[in-house]
């Protein structure tokens, strides 16, 4: 098994690189400093967050207190639960456990799909209740006008972040695929690793949104 | 090489994620004034770390410059947040 | 005697190595990458010109006569924005990073050949876009897309504008991202960071802010987007949207897009000037730091864009400090090279000429940034032309010069041949009084309270504004002199040889044109850069 997986890591050189190890170090790097441009992606939408929570904090407790707190938190355990079962994707496939691997990988995608069917839910929800926000919001409470923004910071933070849960779905599908196709093994899937990278920064993206978000304030209405 | 970290430590990460997860939103619930926020992002901040360090391998990266790449991601995301707030935070003050 | 073609063609290169546009457009090699930049990017200099030329043209006369004011508004937009995003941005590090950076630091290729070639597609996507935009009635919402104007109040194809913007600034952050990972992991032996030629270094920094600044643009544009699509109105003044906050979040990555512009053009220069001062750079660790400097520094000026615009005057005071300060490591730089051509044996080549341009009028317009980090000062002038002549001054006299230096220098190594000499040194004159003619008055009549952006004025500017104009007639030929010229070598020019300026550099020492993989062996690196005490103190080719 290791001569053939040695056999195949050796065919995955690519021309420019002395050897695997340099291949794989530049990949995972490279991978690194793709996320570090995602944070920064996401930095600016917790700037837009960070300034007008501070011009406008009453609407953001008011607006965070009509936030569904059960699916928030639902999903946010979803998330790390997927974020483990990837890392045991990793593991498996470290051990030369193919077959593992693609359990492990399958479940994330579950997990994955969990997320965005409740979120489909949620957002659902909002729509129903009047809070998306153009011609359509309508907003009982206090200071409508900024509870509106903090709706559209809502939607945007977390639509840009299920645009990357969808993106990470395909990652790990093709990752999948892949695997079942045998190009994986022991010696080498640097691939797997990196959407590892990838689908951990996605989970990293909602720890961070859940508190900002749902935990304004102290009482929650769902 | 790669290090392997066994599954019990990845378990035991991610339990310690969920009671993480538990407790921020249990203590939304309790009103710690200007501390609540603190609070939350602190849980979250350490919830941040053990994915980083554990889940996406940090602690065992060999390569220093891999590590000066996260640091330099989180320093600059920083800078985006607090030179702009010195704008935000001082315009009443004239 | 065998004719220069035949000599060339006996040996396999990379030019030679295959025929046929697929081999052109699947390639994967950082060389043939380089030259489909330098195409793409000559294009879009030409585009940005045409429409310099229709508003110097506009500008001869006080009244707006030539076009209406909303044309002319779309005129300085795109101006801007094919200027900046298609041609000053992915200049020097997409032709000359892309062509060099492999070769200098020893390697076959980049990291990541596949992503480069990704990149240049996205580019040609983002520019296809922006054509597009420009065909079907462009935008008139300055380079800058300040809110509200472009979320609630123009119907011109902003989101358009804005998508193709998007794609080209992914473009930058894959060719910043190559860069890093290969510099950090893929230097040939013996080649320690503190070996590596500070065109390494400038590319480097370069790329570090490529990375960090390039994605808040992104995510910036994307709002604007959402706003104007979906009603997500981030910025919506309705809902307490902030127009500040747009400009805080589009500074943050447009200012250091100007050291993005700027870095590798002083690469350049630290490469020509000891080459033809026969002498070592001045201060090695202090240049190569400085380029660091700048890029760390350079993200922590971004609001003295916007003095005047409300942001509070602590905050502004801040911001001013850093302004300052950040001209510390550009200053460094400027010393150095001068202290690099003290008692050197100095060659008046063409890229020499254009590098000490550089110096010269990067002084210049860097040391009008000075005057305009200061509060005072910058309030009486922000909105003039004296804005628009210091940043012209360190572009185009500054960044385009170092472009035009670099691509004489290197231009051997590219194709194999000389270009002609004495044509180089006329079309550096050319563009260097074309140049100050052009950009002098503007300083003048930006501080003398000439707006910018009206295509009207009153009558007594109009004296130095007919100078502004006829000096970019004269810059208009310099710059299709080169293009000219160049286009002649591929044919007629004089065989170059692996190093025709006896230049220190690892691409020197492979052959003109290079294989396909650089170097026969991976060389081993054990001399420090920029050697030339050991190097004959004669240039081969005489300059």
């Amino acid at each position: 098994m290791s001569d053939s997986s040695e056999a195949l890591a050796t065919h995955e050189l690519r021309h420019h690189f002395e050897n695997m190890e340099q291949q794989r170090g530049a990949s995972s790097m490279g991978m690194w400093v793709f996320l570090v441009t995602e944070i920064m992606f996401f930095g600016g939408m917790f700037m837009a967050y960070l300034a007008y929570r501070y011009e406008y904090f009453v609407a953001w407790q008011e607006g965070s207190q009509h936030m569904n707190f059960w699916i928030g938190t639902v999903n946010t355990a979803v998330l790390i639960c997927s974020s483990l079962t990837m890392v045991l994707a990793v593991l498996a496939i470290q051990q030369g456990r193919r077959r593992l691997t693609s359990v492990m990988l399958a479940v994330t995608i579950c997990f994955a799909l969990a997320f965005m069917v409740l979120k489909g839910m949620e957002y659902h929800e909002h729509w129903l209740a009047h809070e998306f926000p153009g011609s359509a919001f309508h907003f009982a409470g206090i200071d409508p006008r900024h509870v509106e923004m903090f709706f559209v910071l809502y939607f945007v933070m977390t639509g840009f972040h299920a645009l990357h849960v969808l993106i990470g779905i395909g990652l790990v599908s093709t990752m999948l695929y892949m695997n079942e196709r045998g190009h994986f093994s022991a010696d080498y899937h640097n691939p797997i690793e990196n959407t590892g990278l990838y689908w951990h920064f996605v989970d990293l993206i909602w720890i961070y949104l859940y508190p900002l978000l749902y935990l304004i304030g102290h009482h929650h209405v769902s | 090489m790669e290090k392997v970290i066994s599954a019990k430590l990845y378990f035991t990460v991610w339990a310690a994620l969920m009671c993480l997860t538990a407790a921020t939103a249990a203590l939304s619930y309790v009103n710690m004034g200007a501390l609540s926020p603190v609070v939350a992002l602190v849980i979250a901040t350490v919830k941040g770390s053990l994915v980083v360090l554990f889940f996406m391998h940090a602690k065992y990266i060999d390569v220093k410059t891999t590590v000066l790449v996260i640091v330099a991601g989180f320093f600059w995301l920083t800078i985006l947040l607090l030179m702009t707030m010195t704008d935000y935070i001082t315009r009443a003050w004239s | 005697m065998a004719t220069a073609s035949a000599i060339t063609a006996e040996r396999e290169h990379y030019l030679n190595a295959e025929y046929g546009f697929r081999s052109w457009l699947l390639t994967t090699d950082h060389k043939r990458i380089a030259l489909l930049y330098l195409i793409t990017i000559t294009f879009f200099f030409f585009v940005g010109g045409f429409f310099a030329l229709l508003i110097r043209l506009e500008l001869l006369t006080p009244q707006g006569d030539l076009v209406q004011a909303d044309t002319y508004n779309k005129l300085f937009s795109m101006h801007g924005q094919v200027m900046i995003f298609f041609f000053l941005l992915p200049a020097v590090p997409a032709v000359l990073g892309n062509f060099l950076v492999p070769m200098m630091i020893g390697a076959k290729d980049l990291a990541f050949p596949r992503i480069n070639l990704l990149s240049w597609y996205l580019f040609i996507i983002g520019g296809g876009l922006m054509l597009y935009t420009m065909l079907t009635g462009g935008v008139d919402t300055g380079w800058t897309f300040y809110v509200p104007l472009s979320t609630a109040y123009l119907g011109t194809h902003v989101v358009l504008a804005a998508v193709s913007i998007f794609i080209a600034g992914f473009s930058s952050i894959l060719t910043g991202l190559n860069f890093i990972v290969t510099i950090h992991r893929m230097r040939a032996p013996g080649m320690t960071w503190g070996r590596m030629p500070l065109f390494l270094w400038s590319n480097y920094a370069t790329s570090i802010i490529q990375v960090l600044g390039t994605p808040v643009l992104a995510i910036t544009l994307s709002l604007v987007g959402l706003e104007r699509m979906f009603h997500l109105g981030v910025f919506n003044p309705q809902l307490g949207g902030d127009p500040l906050l747009f400009q805080h979040l589009f500074w943050f990555y447009s200012h250091p897009a100007v050291y993005i512009m700027i870095l590798p053009g002083m690469g350049v220069v630290s490469e020509i000037i000891p080459c033809f001062s026969r002498k070592r750079v001045f201060g090695y660790e202090f240049v190569a730091l400085a380029s660091i400097g700048i890029a760390v520094l350079g993200f922590l000026v971004w609001a003295h864009h916007m003095f005047v615009a409300g942001i509070s005057v602590y905050s502004a005071m801040v911001f001013s400090f850093f302004s300052y300060l950040v001209a510390v490591p550009s200053a460094i730089k400027v010393f150095n090279w001068t202290a690099t051509m003290y008692k050197g044996k100095i060659y008046y080549s063409t890229p020499m000429l254009y590098a000490m341009g550089f110096i010269g009028l990067f002084t210049m317009g860097g040391m009008t940034g000075l005057f305009l980090a200061s509060l005072g000062v910058d309030v009486h002038v922000t909105d003039t032309y004296f804005i628009v002549a210091h940043f012209h001054y360190i572009m185009v006299g500054g960044m385009v010069m170092a472009y035009l230096a670099g691509m004489h220098f290197w231009w051997p190594k590219i194709s194999g041949r000389m270009y002609p000499e004495a044509w180089g040194k006329l079309a550096a004159l050319t563009i260097f009084i074309g140049f100050n003619l052009t950009f002098f008055p503007q300083f003048i009549l930006g501080w003398t309270g000439m707006p910018r952006r009206y295509h009207a004025y009153t009558p007594e500017f109009q004296v130095l504004n007919v100078l502004s104009t006829a000096g970019s007639t004269v810059l208009a030929v310099g710059y299709l002199l080169p293009m000219v010229y160049f286009l002649w070598s591929l044919r007629y020019g004089k065989e170059a040889g692996d190093n025709p300026w006896g230049a220190a550099g690892l691409e020197w020492k492979t052959a003109s044109p290079p294989p396909t993989y650089n170097f026969e062996e991976t060389p081993v690196v054990t001399w420090e850069a920029y050697n030339y005490d050991e190097l004959p103190k004669e240039v081969p080719v005489v300059g």
